[in-house]
């Protein structure tokens, strides 16, 4: 099937299967709330299922698995579609069922003269708005997004996975459905598929199972635009206010030069020694030693070349909390490492590479992200590249690192009331 | 050490007691990368009063926790670095029951599980450790506080059972936390941390009898007495109040409904009284129950919406909390579930579900090794739960639901700033 990609991992380690299709997509203010809204509305009903309560009893009747909406954003790609798990021992064997119920998802929902149905549409609508304007309730979660969004004005990065709250309110039953056939027709297909069925088998079962799929003029070309530079010559800074009584704070970097050929090994283990792993840099100096904060770590999305670095202080530390992450990150562009710190990073990323070989959701995850970054190794090579990587490669990956923004989330003046 | 086979699960488990009175449970995984060893104390954050030797101690809330951040020092530093040099991931938490110490690993097994139980079973604590702490937790204590979720759960359980116990934080807060010394942290090591009151819980691609050898060249040998715990008087099944509210920075009111359920069960009866639970849960209000579908349908609930069976501080409890443009409503609806007949093919598909739920648990080595342990401090066989959840029945769910009449459960809710009046 054209624009069709299959990632089987065939294991009989495991008693739960995973199964996942995604649509890819790029990522764009336009589309990504439509985008996001469609796998909740064809997961209402399909025209065998054709509700919540005949899917939930088809689904139990399977031993309990699970079909979700899954809405992910993976650089400026937008992927969306459904993942699945199910039991999965010998004489139980749910994959033909499971990979049929998903085409039907995908492809034979419940719909009227051919449209999605008003009533799913506007309740998954609802739903979605009120996700996107429940993210201020985890404060640390937002204060991530606002970062990303903030720093990336003109970038497609800076559009949430969900998409923002004005285009899910315009979201219609007619104009989605319309939508919903174009990107069928014209996004690249992801599936995944991790359990004790041979390649063959899932790739027959999910073949019947899309047989319906139309196939268009499909979209090859998306992907990430890296930007290499920091969008002003200083970082910009941005605070808002919130009833809270611990601060907020995230920072966000461009990796630079790195992301030109990047050398992922490196990557991951620079973020491992900087605030991705523990203990780092961070939580040594951040934390232990100065015991500014309870959580500070680095995230890094390889596929943007952005790193943020959040923690959780009291506002009264700001500039003291800054001027230590700053410090921390320019003794990593020194060199500034010990042997204890490169072998306790190392050990971090290739341990966490093995790890994954035992969950089947991550390795869902993990393999989704190589396809699209275009590597065709798996964790276990990883985690060797991790073991080779030196001092030098680590000062080669950082020292192109610009602050790009500075976001803090912190109390206003406002008192919450008790009634 | 005994080996137990349970092939119509597919897995063995390995169990023994040391001397020391030590618990030990492995569940060998022939073929994972990863191994994980949680080794917990029955001693969390409800257990504040209690008697030891004859002596009688009454420590503030947050101490449990507190101990468990300050475990991680060694004379030679926080153990951390020695775990993270070998590529393992130790972390430990502290709930209202235990306190779990725990890693995983992909490499060095033997060698990660002797420094767990060393570290764990070594009180060290300085003045100045014990000061150093207090700016960290304190950052922990206010991310809680600023969390609406915590503070609708938190409201619940205050709610429930009123300060005390259950009813305050398991991190404490800043005042209760103000005097916790070296000698408070050194008298509940004393107490709660001594082999017989603990268990150590394996899963991966081990050798049980190394884990036992481990254990018992490790630990101290002797057997020391365990403490008695004293939650006070049993709190009767109503709620202190039935309602409470405050305004936060949120999105839409979120919620946090509970009831006591009365004295949570030991041996057999403790499987018994959590599957029981965790079916008719499941059965009013789970992911496919009449009752969660018409509310979603409604928009009164959402994805967030989730429910919970605990056991700690000698109580059972539940509660169920989500989002809601009117928990009011939503609850009410969700009780009246509790009064509908259950369609017995329908109860015949959430046991199925339920089953489908425990077999996985058998790969999640966190879950797997945790359950094993709660087993253990309440004296059940985990894997009797097939068994027992056969066994159950409409009529059982029914019983269940009937106790929870409109009186006995309490409502806290976390309403937006726009809505206050």
């Amino acid at each position: 099937m054209p624009g069709v990609f299959v990632t089987c991992v065939r294991t009989d380690k495991f008693r739960t299967g995973i199964l996942s299709l995604h649509l890819l997509t790029a990522l764009d203010r336009q589309t990504a709330a439509q985008n996001a809204a469609l796998p909740g509305v064809l997961r209402r009903g399909t025209v065998s299922a054709p509700d919540l309560a005949a899917l939930a009893a088809r689904l139990d009747g399977m031993y309990g698995a699970h079909i979700e909406p899954s809405v992910r954003k993976l650089g400026e790609i937008q992927a969306v579609g459904f993942t699945a798990d199910f039991v999965d021992v010998p004489g139980r064997d749910l994959l033909g069922p499971m990979a049929e119920l998903m085409g039907e998802l995908l492809l034979a929902p419940n719909t009227r003269g051919g449209l999605l149905l008003p009533g799913y549409v506007e309740g998954e609508k609802r739903k979605l708005v009120d996700l996107i304007r429940a993210r201020m309730n985890d404060r640390a979660e937002y204060a991530q997004a606002r970062l990303v969004e903030l720093m990336c004005p003109g970038e497609a990065y800076g559009v949430d996975a969900l998409g923002d709250e004005a285009s899910a309110e315009a979201i219609g039953y007619v104009a989605l459905t319309r939508h919903y056939k174009a990107l069928l027709a014209a996004s690249p297909i992801e599936i995944f598929y991790c359990g004790s069925a041979d390649p063959a088998r899932v790739c027959a079962a999910m073949t019947d199972a899309l047989v319906p799929l139309p196939r268009g003029e499909i979209d090859f070309g998306i992907g990430t635009d890296i930007r290499l530079n920091t969008v002003d010559e200083t970082p910009r800074t941005f605070t808002e206010e919130m009833d809270v009584s611990q601060g907020k704070l995230v920072i966000g970097y461009r990796m630079g030069q790195a992301m030109e050929d990047p050398d992922m090994a490196a990557l991951w283990v620079t973020d491992a020694l900087f605030g991705g792993g523990w203990p780092c840099k961070l939580s040594a100096n951040v934390r232990e030693r100065l015991s500014l904060c309870y959580y500070v770590y680095s995230e890094l999305d390889r596929m943007k070349g952005i790193m943020t670095v959040a923690s959780g202080i009291d506002p009264a530390d700001y500039e003291k909390t800054l001027a230590e992450i700053g410090r921390q990150l320019q003794a990593v562009k020194d060199g500034d490492i010990t042997d204890g710190e490169m072998t306790v990073a190392r050990a971090a990323v290739s341990s966490h590479m093995l790890s994954l070989t035992d969950d089947p959701a991550a390795l869902e995850k993990f393999w989704l992200e190589q396809n699209l970054l275009g590597l065709d190794y798996g964790p276990e090579e990883l985690a060797a590249l991790a073991e080779d990587v030196s001092r030098e490669d680590v000062v080669r990956a950082a020292a192109d690192i610009q602050c790009d923004a500075v976001y803090f989330l912190y109390g206003g003046e406002e008192e919450d009331a008790e009634d | 050490m005994r080996r137990i086979e349970h092939p119509e699960l597919g897995i063995e488990l390995w169990q023994g007691t040391l001397p020391n009175g030590l618990p030990i449970y492995v569940v060998p995984k022939p073929g994972w990368r990863k191994c994980r060893a949680a080794f917990v104390t029955d001693y969390g954050g409800a257990d504040r009063r209690f008697a030891l030797d004859g002596e009688t101690y009454d420590t503030p809330a947050g101490v449990a926790h507190y101990l468990e951040h300050k475990m991680f020092d060694m004379p030679g530093g926080s153990v951390d670095d020695v775990f993270a040099a070998r590529g393992a991931n130790a972390n430990a938490y502290t709930s209202e029951a235990v306190t779990s110490y725990h890693f995983t690993c992909a490499d060095k097994f033997e060698e990660n599980l002797r420094t767990l139980l060393e570290f764990v079973s070594t009180p060290y604590f300085t003045p100045e450790t014990v000061e150093k702490e207090r700016g960290i937790i304190g950052q922990e204590i206010a991310e809680f506080e600023d969390d609406p979720g915590a503070a609708a759960y938190m409201g619940c359980m205050r709610l429930l059972f009123g300060a005390g116990p259950l009813g305050d934080m398991v991190v404490g807060t800043a005042a209760s936390i103000a005097d916790i010394t070296v000698e408070t942290l050194r008298a509940c090591h004393k107490a709660f941390y001594a082999p017989a009151n603990m268990a150590l819980c394996v899963a991966g691609d081990v050798d049980p009898e190394a884990v036992e050898r481990a254990a018992a060249e490790v630990l101290p040998a002797e057997r020391a007495s365990r403490p008695v715990r004293d939650y006070g008087p049993e709190p009767g099944l109503e709620p202190l109040e039935k309602r409470c509210s405050r305004t936060m920075d949120v999105s839409a009111p979120l919620f946090c409904a509970g009831a006591k359920l009365g004295p949570a069960a030991t041996g057999p009866d403790g499987l018994r009284q959590r599957l029981t639970a965790e079916l008719a849960m499941r059965c009013l209000w789970g992911r496919s129950a009449p009752a969660y579908l018409e509310l979603y349908e409604k928009s009164l609930l959402n994805d967030s919406f989730r429910f919970e069976s605990s056991y700690a501080g000698g109580e059972e409890y539940i509660y169920l909390e989500g989002e809601s443009a009117d928990p009011e409503a939503a609850l009410a609806a969700l009780l009246a579930a509790a009064r509908r007949d259950i369609d017995p093919a329908f109860f015949d598909r959430q046991k199925k579900a339920l089953y489908g739920g425990f077999i996985r648990l058998l790969d999640d080595f966190w879950e797997l090794t945790e359950s094993l342990a709660d087993g253990c401090f309440n004296d059940f066989d985990l894997f009797d739960a097939p068994a027992v959840l056969e066994s159950l029945t409409c009529a059982d769910i029914a019983a269940w639901a009937a106790r929870l009449t409109p009186e006995r459960v309490a409502l806290s809710i976390i309403r937006p700033k726009e809505e206050r009046s």
